[in-house]
């Protein structure tokens, strides 16, 4: 259901400003989204500052070295520090990305982190993914066949591989599906750009054989048709996939299907 | 997700806005008195702002739907094509809408 304000005990209050790191020439402001649910407190806003003189060029590497040198309690998801677990995502200037592949310096002013949006909030900046890993699950991302196994692998022509390029480098970090006001205002029926991204690789791998199958679980009201094109997902995407893209081409097998 | 704001509010003022052509059309069965006040209210400076207004609200919808047809084909989805197909709307419905006003109520 659309939510146009945030409910009273998630109403974002202004928190703690930290000190100044001694002797620190280039400094960089961090606004950082803070939430403990042990405390029972609203969320707030606390204000680090980052010597860049001692820090790495990521805005990951600014969180690490806040969480390091001046406030351990900071809490974040984070691993693989190169664009590839997609641990990191968080909304940061106004858009999510991952925190590892953003550079401090394509951002002016302020670095305002806040968790992804409209995701319940475990901690900090660690967001309650699991109906978004559930929905990836009511997909089933995986090879299904009904002939027999073969002696080796299933093949695959180049030409059919191909048709994977932009859809299998997805890491499931979820910066789309957040991105998307549909999957805010219906994310428990909507699968989501991210879901339906995986979908789609499923859809057209040519190694499956249950395409009928799986088509007939997406034909839902809500489960792929909340789609709009609003192109929040494709903007967002870090990766530079195209999770649009692909739901359209899965709205267009559900005609074609019905066309043959 | 700005196109995508303003596709849907120009959707609902295009509802409010036929509300005012029934207006001008149930006038214009009852004659000639209530016809011409109404004609009076449309005509004035104020009504011609609200009909101007509206005439952009059904093009930019308009060009709105056959923009999201051109994407349900799964074209001009990649970066850089659709911010062009989504400027291309909102150029677009400023300039119909300028060329109708030219020709049937500043030139017509």
């Amino acid at each position: 259901m659309v939510e146009l304000r945030l409910p009273k005990n998630s109403q974002i209050r202004t928190g703690k400003t930290w000190p100044k790191p001694a002797g620190a020439t280039r400094l960089r402001e961090f606004k950082i989204y803070r939430y403990d649910p042990d405390t029972g407190d609203n969320p707030r806003t606390d204000t680090y500052f980052v010597d860049l003189d001692d820090c790495g060029p990521m805005v990951l590497d600014g969180l690490l070295w806040i969480k390091n040198k001046v406030d351990p309690t900071l809490t974040l998801r984070r691993s693989c520090r190169e664009g590839i677990c997609g641990s990191c995502s968080m909304n940061i200037d106004g858009l999510n990305t991952l925190a590892c592949t953003k550079g401090m310096s394509e951002i002016s002013g302020t670095i305002a982190i806040y968790p992804l949006p409209h995701m319940p909030v475990i901690k900090d900046l660690v967001p309650d993914l699991s109906t978004f890993y559930a929905q990836h699950r009511s997909v089933e991302p995986w090879l299904k066949t009904t002939d027999a196994a073969p002696d080796k692998e299933w093949l695959q022509s180049r030409a059919d591989r191909e048709k994977l390029d932009g859809l299998y480098e997805c890491i499931l970090c979820a910066c789309c599906s957040t991105s998307c006001p549909s999957y805010w205002w219906n994310g428990e029926k909507y699968l989501g750009p991210a879901v339906l991204l995986q979908a789609y690789r499923w859809l057209i791998d040519s190694r499956d054989q249950t395409t009928s199958e799986r088509l007939d679980n997406l034909e839902d009201p809500f489960k792929l048709y909340r789609c709009h094109t609003i192109m929040n997902c494709s903007k967002a995407c870090p990766k530079g996939l195209n999770p649009a893209k692909a739901i359209a081409e899965i709205k267009k097998m559900m005609i074609e299907r019905k066309a043959a | 997700m700005a196109m995508s704001i303003v596709h849907r509010a120009t959707g609902i003022a295009n509802a409010a806005g036929f509300v005012l052509l029934v207006l001008w059309l149930v006038a214009a069965a009852a004659g000639d008195p209530m016809f011409g006040a109404v004609n009076g209210l449309f005509g004035s400076w104020f009504g011609q702002l609200v009909l101007f207004g509206f005439t952009w609200s059904l093009t930019h919808h308009m060009l709105g739907g056959i923009r999201h047809f051109i994407w349900d084909t799964g074209a001009m989805m990649e970066p850089g094509r659709r911010e062009a197909i989504a400027w291309a709307t909102l150029v677009g419905s400023v300039v119909i809408t300028l060329v109708i006003w030219l020709v049937f109520v500043w030139v017509g």
